[in-house]
């Protein structure tokens, strides 16, 4: 992967001086206190993966480059292993920054960069919403009709099933106008 | 003793032999487990990754359950759903604001004093090693399993307070327990990759295809975990064909429990093979 310029293209980008108090305060992280040691980055299982690497992320949120960071492949490819924040000598939980970011781009409407992961999580949450509990096998088929990603994992999704491991037929819970209250409340305050 | 009992989704679903297993161990260890009334799914990590409030306020109502049932502290395999009630827990604990915010929502009023507990906690510190070997029929000897914990019964530590989070013990402990001599190895705690399986499988690969091959270079004959998609994943995204086991399947193979065989047909990569070879079948 070739390193990021991290230097603000002026010319080109806004720099948002509000944005590192607004990612302190959402995700109750004290940021100021990265001193770049690189340890988040070095245990990251999926920075090979990401635009911007954790500790680069860190730094730009400093610089106030919202649109960046927001609108990178990185706090998608974050996998809330947590090992970042176990290992931060600060004590800056990232899998807990990344949260936050996930949700002010979705709230500021920056289309994610990874598309179909937000997807998954969209289709996943709303399985819970509709069951109270996750139903395999309506999630995965609303997952594909929203990614319209037909093709991929369809041989390891038929050995699941056929050792019944999916089963077809959701299992409800009673107290479903429960969890629609909860997933109102939850929605609604933001 | 008794314990209040949250099996999670993937206890009808992707890790029926989990739940399988699980049951008939506690059941031989004379603990009985009450299955929380209704509950509902803890909201995974897809859940926090895109709505925090919601992502406490699902495991909140498992907790509100839990507690007025009264059937004692509150036990989950599912590494999964540990880690999100646990997530909880902590907000319930330390940010007052939070945990008003949550109360309300739910409707219900969170005791502090209320436990929530992993399974294998359960096993080591409540029930006790002593009490597992007396019910060891047929030692694991010969055995050499490699202990994987993956990400969400150890970190981040100040939510799940449960073992050391760069070389936890629990497993290999329970293991020696049983007779068998897991092995030393480097990648009991590196990430497999969760649910980027769906999205980015070759990533998930990479790193399930390191984690296996590691444990096999170290001496291990399988791997042994507790969470339902860490096993998934590591069955069927790797290519060496090295058996993947839920640490109760092999208590249930010590305590030599009943109908073992329908746990086997669930596997992906069967490990009869192995365990024929150990005379463990």
């Amino acid at each position: 992967m070739e390193e990021m310029n991290l230097e603000p293209r002026t010319d080109l980008e806004k720099i948002d001086s509000s944005f590192l108090g607004e990612a302190k305060r959402r995700s109750g992280e004290d940021l100021s206190l990265c001193y770049q040691c690189l340890k988040c980055t070095a245990g990251c299982p999926t920075a090979p993966y990401m635009d911007i690497r954790p500790n680069n992320i860190i730094r730009m949120i400093q610089m106030g480059r919202k649109e960046a960071v927001l609108g990178s492949s990185s706090i998608w490819f974050c996998v809330s292993c947590e090992t970042c924040g176990t290992r931060c000598p600060n004590e800056i939980d990232i899998g807990v920054l990344m949260d936050a970011l996930r949700e002010m781009a979705i709230e500021i409407g920056i289309p994610a960069k990874e598309k179909n992961i937000h997807l998954l999580h969209e289709a996943f949450v709303q399985s819970i919403k509709r069951g109270g509990r996750v139903h395999e096998a309506t999630m995965l088929i609303d997952y594909k009709l929203r990614s319209k990603d037909f093709m991929t994992d369809l041989i390891p999704g038929m050995m699941l099933f056929l050792k019944g491991k999916i089963p077809l037929f959701p299992s409800l819970i009673k107290g479903r106008q429960e969890i629609k209250r909860i997933f109102e409340k939850c929605t609604k305050e933001k | 003793m008794r314990f209040s009992y949250f099996p999670g989704c993937t206890d009808h679903s992707t890790s029926l032999e989990y739940g399988l297993s699980t049951d008939a161990v506690f059941k031989t260890l004379g603990v009985e487990l009450v299955e929380i009334e209704d509950w509902n799914c803890c909201g995974a990590a897809a859940t926090h990754s895109i709505n925090h409030l919601l992502s406490l306020c699902l495991p909140a109502r498992n907790i509100s359950k839990a507690q007025s049932a009264q059937t004692g502290p509150l036990v989950i395999p599912c590494a999964g759903c540990f880690n999100m009630l646990k997530r909880t827990e902590y907000a319930l604990k330390n940010d007052e604001a939070k945990r008003k915010e949550i109360e309300e929502i739910v409707g219900f009023t969170y005791q502090p004093s209320f436990e929530i507990l992993a399974l294998m906690d359960v096993i080591l510190n409540r029930i006790g090693l002593e009490k597992v070997q007396e019910k060891v029929k047929r030692p694991l000897r010969g055995l050499k399993p490699a202990c994987y914990y993956g990400c969400a019964l150890v970190r981040h530590p100040k939510v799940t307070r449960l073992d050391d989070p760069e070389n936890p013990q629990y497993l290999d402990r329970l293991m020696k327990a049983l007779g068998a001599q897991p092995v030393e190895w480097s990648y009991k705690i590196d990430c497999c990759g969760a649910d980027l399986a769906l999205t980015y499988g070759d990533v998930v690969k990479k790193l399930v295809g390191r984690i296996v091959s590691m444990a096999k270079e170290a001496g291990g004959q399988c791997i042994v975990t507790s969470c339902g998609l860490c096993q998934a994943n590591l069955e069927m995204r790797q290519e060496i064909g090295l058996p993947v086991f839920y640490f109760t399947e092999l208590m249930g193979v010590a305590f030599d429990v009943e109908k073992r065989d329908r746990w086997w047909k669930k596997h992906m990569i069967s490990p009869k093979g192995l365990l024929e070879s150990m005379g463990l079948l």
